[in-house]
């Protein structure tokens, strides 16, 4: 396989597992490059990159603004509270705007599921979703997935659980498609009013202890307590959530074997899991950082040879 | 599939020039001690190796770095082929600044290869000199003005034909043929 399936990455649902390979094998040289005393090379010096972010981020646009750098591509940043979005204008109108002055690529973050599915299906330009409200993020699931890879060799048959606000987090979203397809098992652990109903049909089991999960698997992927998407109480206090699902050092240290620790940032040190476990040989939250660079030039790179 | 092939260098030819390059570059090069190998990748990479292993068959004390230079993503052709282009394993474990570089392909043709592996290169420091050895130098089909130090054979060819270098260690025989694809 030496090219995408697809056009655009809208999300890991519609990816095979060979492009997941290939998006990984290609990784690995970026990786590599990354890590050299001149760490650019000029691939995409002919494309125009605009990254468009409607919703915050710090970490995710610094690494996609990297990777189109170390890439060689121009960029165009965008943040909607800073723009004419706030006069009214519409989603289309906005893109179509930045478009005609000769964008080749969008990346977008927006706050509403399907944004960039919707994008794809209007404007004249790669799209690349960098997070779409509770939708998916693909980039932070295929990093994710790097990073598993990485550290245990393959995905295929590890056991990996994902903790904690799962109704919230396209992060979960997609990294359960993207697992799957590589032949993870998944499972979830976190208040039930947290995890979305319909879970079982994706094939996913619900552990409601946490110690019992983190027991089962190889990998602990803990999620941010998303408190900007809360309007109502889903969990009486943040206190009570931290007792009965935060990780701390003790509870990991009391587990039968060494799992692997992560989590998408930004974290809430003391919530979801304190700082000695963050900080711990085990987290490799870091790595996962370092390879979200490799995994979107990578990205990049493939799709942008997709441009006629 | 291929028309008609002529063989330029059979086994025996083949290893005559190798050894013939190795001590070109012993000529020029003392004990080698400045001096860095980097062999293109994919196939540029073979020939790097047998020179490396030629060269200590000459002499032990001809210890030389080999390390093997991917170019795909510093083509100039990018995103002009119908696929993207897949990369090789770039392996340079050593810094070349100050160090005399020999870059190493197994066939100058456009001199495009050889301009993205100078470019390439460069992303592991400023060499203090760089050669370019060949097995073949096809004459006449340069796009950019790309001479090579140290030429295993010269070859007359025209546009339409293809030189094809097989390697013992990765195809059973060491050999080079010129022929021309039968669709063309």
């Amino acid at each position: 396989m030496t090219k995408l399936s697809v056009e655009h990455l809208l999300g890991i649902k519609y990816l095979q597992k060979e492009d997941i390979e290939l998006i990984f094998q290609t990784a690995d040289h970026f990786k590599n490059v990354i890590n050299r005393p001149i760490k650019k090379v000029p691939s995409l010096r002919d494309i125009t990159i605009a990254n468009l972010f409607f919703e915050n981020s710090t970490r995710t646009k610094l690494s996609f603004e990297l990777a189109e750098k170390r890439l060689s591509a121009d960029t165009i940043n965008f943040a909607s509270s800073s723009s004419s979005v706030t006069k009214g204008e519409t989603l289309i109108d906005t893109v179509n705007n930045i478009l005609s002055m000769k964008v080749d690529m969008v990346v977008m973050r927006h706050p509403n599921p399907g944004a960039a599915y919707f994008l794809s299906q209007h404007v004249d330009a790669k799209i690349v979703n960098a997070g779409d409200g509770a939708h998916e993020h693909p980039t932070q699931a295929l990093l994710d997935g790097y990073s598993i890879r990485e550290k245990h060799g393959d995905l295929k048959g590890k056991k990996v659980v994902i903790v904690g606000d799962v109704l919230h987090s396209r992060v979960a979203l997609s990294n359960i498609f993207l697992l799957q397809k590589m032949g993870a098992i998944v499972k979830v652990c976190g208040p039930l009013t947290l995890i979305p109903k319909y879970i079982s049909s994706l094939g996913v089991e619900v552990i409601p202890n946490l110690k019992e999960a983190l027991n089962w698997c190889d990998v602990a992927m803990m999620l941010r307590i998303q408190l900007e998407r809360q309007d109502t109480k889903f969990f009486p206090s943040l206190r009570e959530y931290s007792m009965q699902y935060g990780l701390d050092k003790a509870l990991l240290d009391s587990l039968d074997k060494e799992i692997t620790v992560m989590h998408p940032g930004p974290i809430n040190r003391g919530v979801e899991i304190t700082s000695d476990v963050a900080d711990s040989k085990q987290s490799i939250i870091l790595n996962q950082v370092e390879n979200g660079v490799a995994i979107r030039m990578a990205v990049l790179y493939l799709l942008a040879g997709r441009i006629e | 599939m291929e028309k008609s092939n002529r063989v330029i260098l059979d086994a025996k030819q083949f290893d005559l020039t190798i050894k013939r390059l190795a001590h070109q570059l012993i000529e020029n090069h003392n004990d080698f001690t400045d001096t860095v190998i980097l062999g293109m990748q994919p196939r540029g990479l073979f020939l790097a190796n047998r020179i490396q292993a030629e060269l200590l068959a000459i002499n032990k004390k001809y210890k030389v770095q080999v390390g093997s230079l991917d170019t795909t993503f510093y083509r100039d052709d990018y995103r002009r082929q119908d696929n993207p282009l897949i990369p090789n394993k770039t392996h340079v474990d050593f810094i070349i600044e100050d160090k005399k570089v020999v870059l190493i392909d197994d066939v100058l043709f456009t001199g495009r290869s050889v301009r993205a592996g100078l470019d390439a290169m460069l992303a592991f420091g400023r060499p203090s000199k760089v050669e370019l050895l060949v097995l073949i130098n096809r004459r006449y089909e340069r796009d950019l003005p790309i001479q090579a130090k140290y030429i295993g054979k010269n070859v007359h060819s025209v546009t339409s034909e293809r030189v094809k270098v097989t390697w013992a260690s990765k195809d059973g025989e060491d050999k080079v043929i010129l022929y021309t694809p039968a669709n063309d």
